[in-house]
């Protein structure tokens, strides 16, 4: 019972993670096909923001909720940098978009390297942040369940965006078709800019909620892009609710099967299984229905 | 058309006569006896000799290794504001490793044959130290490598100045014995040296009356440790071993302090941990726990404040040194030692010299072994300060002679093969 306890809570927290890191991405590869290699980078960026704020604030919880509003925004300003300047240019080329946007995670990394060196850096939890809290028997790390319930509130706050304003209208309907909706009078282009933003955006507030499990580094995006494209995928392109569901499914497998052989086993047999899944479904959980030709 | 074939048949006529003249200069070398050709090569006519640094300055491993390189650096303008090496200053040639062993081994090679470098130093990885082996073998030339390492190993053409197991795992496992341990939990990256280790660990363990409890292995740069944390807090072992290497010791300590372990209950003592890690794993998160190493920056002694000083002064006040940084600075000047005592640059003439050469480093003094090319070096337990700094703790008191194979160690019988 204890370990069926742990390791669910522990499969959630890990799908809690990998959902954040794919949240974004699910936005961006959805809605406009752009494998963009950089996603990663952009938490390393949302990661070192969270850093500069405790540098400059000092006090760690206060630090910490200023940061994800405040890496939500370095996020997002480096992907409209990033969709202005290079990926505008390359719609409909998504190897040249993958090519590109490696290279723009590259100069990313170095970036980092010349800014706040190689070595990496920590981000110190605030108390009310660390060590464990007991419910109903069980121990639990509060750090793991603050970003569980940080991942809920993006997912609801991405979802209430994409139904209810007339943002999420727009998205959609150029998720959907795209001519379609260009000829119905909305601006794909500033559509594309926004929903980059938003994506980007996600990615930063993702990076803060890493300085709480891992190293802040100049390699901390490397770890998790895989991972993130990997739900994506699984969750059917642009697809919120289908990430969701590959995001724990993948956590929750990946605890359980480590459990019981070893870390580096579990990772190939999750691979095994995704591969899988995937000759079955190829187009992933869930699909957009579209009557687009392309 | 024609001019171009016969163009090219003067070429191949060209390459042909090259290969012709040089499987003849072979012969010829292998007449007057092995490693005159390498001899030939190191120009030491001049005022000044030339040595390669060999180090990742770019990649994954360019974080741990530009350290190094820093420290060489040092090494060597102290050497040439001393007066050189038998009154010749030195002339660096660096190279990148770039993190790929093959790469070391192109540059090792580039070093040796085209720069003519009297010695070369560096190398990390296991890896890049296995890939440079058949070079500088074949070459007959000397690599001096600064890192602990699995132990196993013994070139002629190598000098091994970090620790290797005897020095540093196995007074690990006898502190923890003193200490009352009588259960561990094994936690290492999937690659060879923790893999080594834990063979060693398992050995010593068994002759011991130590239970290990249990035995993890995570792939490198695995970001997620919240099931092996919940194994080892499960498993209630008396201390865990850890052989994890680089950012996933910074989720595995920070892992272990959110589910409430404290060095207090369950001591987690490391082995790839020095002074440079303890800030981006978070002085809070580790704070309390051992290490071992031959060497820490708060070593009291005049050579090692002088060492600290120095690198301060040349680097940055916030730089920290350890236990590499002073393995490589140590190796430059027990080359010299060797050359000073040999009287020559010559590579057989300095491994010859080479057994009884001894320094005064940072860490202590240090004595070359002439049979299997490792130091004499003394072990050295540490905790971690709320500085970040590691404090000494326990130490084997005297220099341990090394013994890469463990043939000394009866329980180690299984293992040297």
């Amino acid at each position: 019972m204890d370990i069926l306890v742990t390791q669910v809570f522990n499969g959630l927290s890990v799908g809690s993670i990998l959902l954040l890191a794919a949240l974004g991405l699910a936005l961006t590869f959805g809605q406009m096909g752009v494998i963009n290699m950089a996603h990663g980078e952009f938490m390393m960026a949302g990661a070192y923001t969270a850093y500069v704020c405790q540098q400059v604030l000092g006090d760690a919880g206060l630090s910490l909720l200023v940061s994800l509003p405040v890496s939500f925004v370095v996020g997002g300003l480096l992907g409209v940098l990033l969709e202005v300047t290079l990926l505008r240019r390359m719609y409909h080329r998504p190897l040249d978009t993958l090519l590109v946007t490696w290279g723009v995670s590259l100069i990313l990394q170095q970036l980092a390297r010349d800014l706040f060196g190689t070595a990496g850096v920590d981000v110190p939890a605030p108390g009310w942040l660390s060590g464990p809290v007991e419910i109903l028997g069980f121990s639990f790390p509060r750090s793991r369940l603050f970003i569980l319930v940080l991942a809920i509130v993006a997912v609801v706050a991405v979802t209430l965006l994409l139904k209810l304003t007339p943002l999420g209208r727009r998205i959609r309907a150029t998720v959907q078709n795209r001519q379609l909706a260009e000829s119905a009078g909305i601006s794909t282009r500033r559509t594309d800019m926004l929903t980059f933003f938003l994506g980007s955006g996600l990615a930063g507030v993702a990076g803060v909620a890493l300085t709480l499990m891992g190293s802040i580094s100049s390699n901390l995006g490397t770890s998790y892009i895989v991972d993130a494209f990997l739900v994506v995928i699984i969750g059917g392109i642009g697809q919120i609710k289908g990430a969701v569901i590959a995001a724990f499914v993948l956590g929750v497998a990946q605890s359980w099967i480590e459990y019981s052989t070893s870390a580096s086993i579990a990772k190939v047999i999750v691979f095994a299984l995704v591969v899988a899944f995937l000759q079955f479904r190829p187009q992933g959980i869930f699909q957009v229905r579209t009557r687009s030709l392309v | 058309m024609s001019s171009q074939r016969a163009r090219r048949s003067l070429l191949t006529a060209a390459f042909l006569s090259l290969g012709l003249a040089l499987t003849a200069c072979g012969s010829r070398v292998d007449d007057a006896g092995g490693g005159a050709a390498a001899e030939s090569c190191v120009d030491t006519s001049g005022d000044s000799v030339k040595i390669g640094f060999l180090n990742s300055r770019s990649g994954t491993m360019a974080i741990s290794e530009n350290t190094v390189y820093d420290s060489l650096k040092m090494a060597a303008d102290q050497i040439n504001a001393s007066g050189g090496v038998l009154g010749k200053q030195l002339s660096v040639v660096a190279e990148d490793g770039a993190s790929e062993p093959t790469i070391f081994a192109e540059k090792a090679t580039k070093l040796i044959q085209s720069d003519c470098v009297a010695a070369v130093f560096g190398g990390w990885t296991s890896s890049s130290r296995k890939a440079m082996l058949p070079v500088f073998e074949s070459n007959d030339a000397l690599l001096f490598y600064p890192v602990q390492y699995e132990g196993l190993e013994s070139s002629k053409n190598i000098f091994y100045t970090g620790a290797t197991t005897n020095q540093q795992i196995v007074p690990a496992l006898d502190y923890l014995k003193e200490q009352g341990v009588t259960s561990l939990f094994l936690v290492g990256s999937d690659y060879v040296f923790p893999q080594t280790a834990n063979k060693i660990i398992k050995a010593y363990a068994a002759a011991n009356g130590i239970e290990i409890k249990g035995e993890e292995y995570a792939p490198l740069g695995h970001t997620d440790f919240s099931t092996i944390v919940a194994k080892v807090r499960d498993a209630g072992a008396g201390a865990v071993f850890n052989t994890l290497n680089g950012d996933s010791n910074v989720a595995f300590f920070k892992e272990y302090r959110n589910l409430g372990l404290t060095p207090q209950t369950m001591p987690v003592l490391s082995v790839s941990i020095a002074e440079e890690e303890v800030g981006g794993i978070g002085v809070d998160n580790i704070v309390g726990q051992p290490v071992a190493w031959n060497y820490y920056q708060t070593i009291d002694s005049p050579e090692n404040k002088k060492f600290v000083e120095e690198f301060k002064t040349t680097y940055g006040a916030t730089k920290v040194t350890s236990d590499p940084m002073e393995a490589a600075y140590t190796s430059l000047f027990l080359w010299k030692g060797m050359v000073e005592k040999a009287n020559s640059f010559a590579v057989p003439d300095v491994q010859a010299a080479a057994g009884g050469v001894s320094f005064d480093a940072p860490e202590g003094k240090v004595t070359v072994n002439g049979d299997n090319h490792h130091i004499a070096k003394t072990a050295l337990i540490g905790k971690i300060g709320p500085d970040g700094l590691i404090y000494t703790e326990w130490s084997s008191g005297a220099p341990i002679e090394p013994d890469p194979y463990l043939k000394t160690y009866p329980w180690a019988g299984s293992l040297s093969g």
